[in-house]
């Protein structure tokens, strides 16, 4: 990875009036990183972008980018290009102008500004169409277009405030492996904005988990997803079964947890919290529903759950069971796709077994909302 | 029946579309083109005394045109310089006043379309409510604060920053801020509308790729607000060169408006002809002059009407 210019956040405040947007965030994004702020609709995300690109001044705290304190630097000052949600295409400027409008404004001649946005143009793949109207592009190409007016103002840092959320499902998955490779090639920092854990985890070389105002975990992808650092990142990023309890018992990064219905639970404490469980202390405890499997008859012990079939859904490659404990909480189970299905078992009571390692201990706190 | 009318009676019911049809056809014609096209008819014709009138003197003729150009037959000049000047000078102000006019109201609009929250209404109703008072009220109040011994001579005089009064009325300074004042509004609530729909990330976008604020207005906002500013100049223009009663009350006794020779002539001189061709000459030099505009500035007329 090229050493590009890297963004920290210290001590990072922001309030409007008596609300509080951004709590206290401290981040370090390295140069030519693709890092994704995650969070759902109102956790600050965007605040900090705004802060970031210099549209708004943190209350607290200082923005650094490529080690330079931004503070009084106005967004048209600062080496970052934003690209909005909505992209925020001039609609009465051609797509090369569009494109090239940064060097417009620093006088360049139409001669180059032309050239310079037909090689971009080349590079977005979207040759021979400097000439049209926004409007007659389609979304993903508008994005295109986006993209490479950005990339024109050469900046050290680009932001990407939920650039795909316009976008069907089919194109923003393409769009997500555009995306990654446009940075691989430019090598300068991505801040990308999300509320996707899709797109998060698939382009991100870090990832900082958001929740009211508060940043709950920085990490990369298979971190936050295997090891994530509060209740709140287990349950936001993918698909989680949480059950809670008290702490029974703690040895070394172990735990077990008496979760009443369920009974007694082996977990390992996540590694962001080891040593902060104590016993009687409350906990959730998390299983992806892939970590679980069906075992085999009689088996019983601090892995084991048992459970009642209600249903099940064929997803292609893996069969979803839904199943519900002895307090009708309902477990999420998915087996890959053997060609077996449970659908006979609806009604019986069956044992789910897991491995120790696959399950996450972490403090209760605030789950995120379905 | 065209299509557009057999759908509009479809809508309507034929006994309520009858009626909206006929009154609509009344005003326009009845109201607007009946009486300009007489006007026109007159502009054309000798001034003659009423029993005179359908009598064989009464025959089509160019001399009320002629005398705008020319003056009265076998006078002294070559030209009727007098009448001439004010012409043209008329056309002249009203261009500086809609110049003047969009200046101002340019920044209000943008701030106005551009900010949210509840201010924005307080700020248009202090700006439209003083338009219920009438525009001769008005234009007196102008005059209390620009005359002689008005509000702002009083002041500066009395401040000792000048020695004698300044005649704002001889220079014509409370004419122009009269005409500016009283189509304020017409100049502002068209380009309103069209900026209260620009978005506002576009311009975050322009200053984010690194434009000062002028060429985010120049590049960006203008353009966009074009529909609404050339509907806004048009309206003004209009207004403003064929206004009366701020000429009148406002204007220096050197400075005449051409509305106030047509005015002299049909009203003082009892000429109904020669006011009408002074009129006409007005109206459709007006109307060339948008046009030409239009056509500079690439405006459609569809535009307009937004």
């Amino acid at each position: 990875m090229s050493a590009g210019i890297g963004v920290d956040l210290q001590n990072l405040w922001i309030r409007f009036g008596d609300f509080v947007a951004v709590r206290d965030a401290n981040v370090n994004i390295n140069g030519g990183d693709f890092f994704s702020f995650l969070g759902p609709s109102g956790c600050g995300k965007t605040t900090i972008l705004r802060a970031v690109s210099g549209f708004l001044e943190p209350s607290e705290g200082n923005v650094l980018i490529g080690g330079k304190d931004m503070k009084g630097i106005g967004p048209n000052k600062r080496p970052t290009a934003l690209i909005f949600q909505n992209l925020a295409l001039f609609p009465l400027m051609k797509v090369w102008e569009n494109i090239t409008f940064s060097m417009e404004i620093k006088g360049t001649s139409a001669v180059q500004r032309r050239k310079r946005a037909d090689e971009l143009l080349d590079m977005i793949a979207l040759p021979g169409q400097g000439d049209k109207l926004p409007s007659e592009l389609s979304g993903g190409q508008r994005q295109r277009v986006a993209i490479a007016r950005a990339l024109c103002a050469e900046p050290d840092v680009l932001l990407l405030d939920e650039p795909l959320s316009a976008l069907d499902l089919k194109l923003r998955q393409h769009m997500r492996t555009e995306l990654r490779e446009i940075q691989q090639r430019v090598g300068i920092t991505f801040i990308y904005i999300t509320h996707d854990q899709g797109e998060a985890l698939t382009m991100s070389d870090n990832i900082a988990v958001m929740r009211a105002g508060v940043i709950d975990q920085i990490a990369d992808g298979k971190t936050i997803y295997n090891d994530p650092a509060t209740a709140f990142a287990a349950s936001f990023v993918g698909e989680n079964n949480v059950f809670r309890g008290t702490v029974k018992r703690v040895s070394g990064s172990e735990v077990l947890i008496a979760t009443g219905r369920s009974g007694d639970l082996a977990a390992r404490i996540s590694t962001a919290n080891q040593g902060k469980l104590r016993e009687g202390d409350e906990a959730m405890m998390f299983v992806r529903p892939e970590a679980l499997s069906v075992a085999t008859d009689g088996m019983s012990g601090d892995h084991c759950i048992n459970v009642r079939v209600k249903h099940e859904e064929f997803e292609g490659n893996v069969f979803n069971i839904f199943t519900e404990d002895a307090g009708g909480k309902e477990i999420k189970v998915s087996l890959p796709n053997t060609g077996q299905s449970f659908q006979d078992h609806t009604g019986q009571t069956i044992t789910l077994e897991y491995e120790t390692r696959n399950a996450v201990a972490v403090p209760a706190g605030e789950l995120a909302a379905e | 029946m065209p299509g557009f009318l057999k759908e509009f009676f479809n809508r309507n019911g034929t006994g309520m579309g009858l009626t909206i049809l006929l009154l609509v056809l009344f005003w326009t014609i009845g109201l607007i083109i009946l009486p300009q096209l007489s006007m026109l008819d007159f502009s054309f014709r000798p001034n003659l005394p009423p029993p005179e009138i359908g009598g064989p003197k009464d025959v089509y003729t160019l001399e009320n045109y002629q005398y705008l150009v020319y003056g009265p037959e076998g006078g002294s000049q070559d030209y009727n310089s007098v009448d001439l000047r004010v012409f043209f000078r008329t056309l002249i102000a009203a261009v500086c006043v809609t110049i003047f006019n969009l200046i101002l109201c340019y920044p209000i609009a943008y701030y106005l379309g551009q900010s949210k929250g509840n201010h924005i209404r307080i700020f248009a109703m202090m700006l439209i409510i003083p338009y219920w008072i009438n525009e001769i009220l008005r234009a007196f109040a102008l005059r209390i604060i620009f005359g002689e011994t008005g509000v702002l001579n009083t002041i500066f005089v009395g401040l000792g920053i000048w020695d004698t009064p300044f005649d704002f009325i001889r220079n014509d300074i409370a004419l122009y801020a009269g005409l500016g004042y009283a189509y304020i509004l017409l100049m502002i609530f068209p380009i309103y509308n069209v900026i209260e729909s620009l978005d506002h990330n576009q311009i975050e976008a322009a200053r984010d790729l690194g434009a000062p604020w002028w060429r985010i207005h120049w590049r960006v906002v203008i353009p966009y607000a074009k529909p609404g500013i050339s509907s806004g100049c048009t309206m003004v223009f209009m207004l403003s060169a064929g206004a009366l009663a701020a000429p009148q009350i406002l204007g220096g006794p050197s400075s005449l408006w051409f509305t106030q020779l047509i005015y002299q002539q049909f009203n003082d001189n009892n000429d109904w002809p020669q006011g009408a061709a002074y009129a006409i000459v007005l109206l459709v030099t007006c109307i060339l002059f948008v046009l030409a505009m239009m056509r500079l500035f690439k405006v459609n007329m569809g535009d307009i009407g937004k």
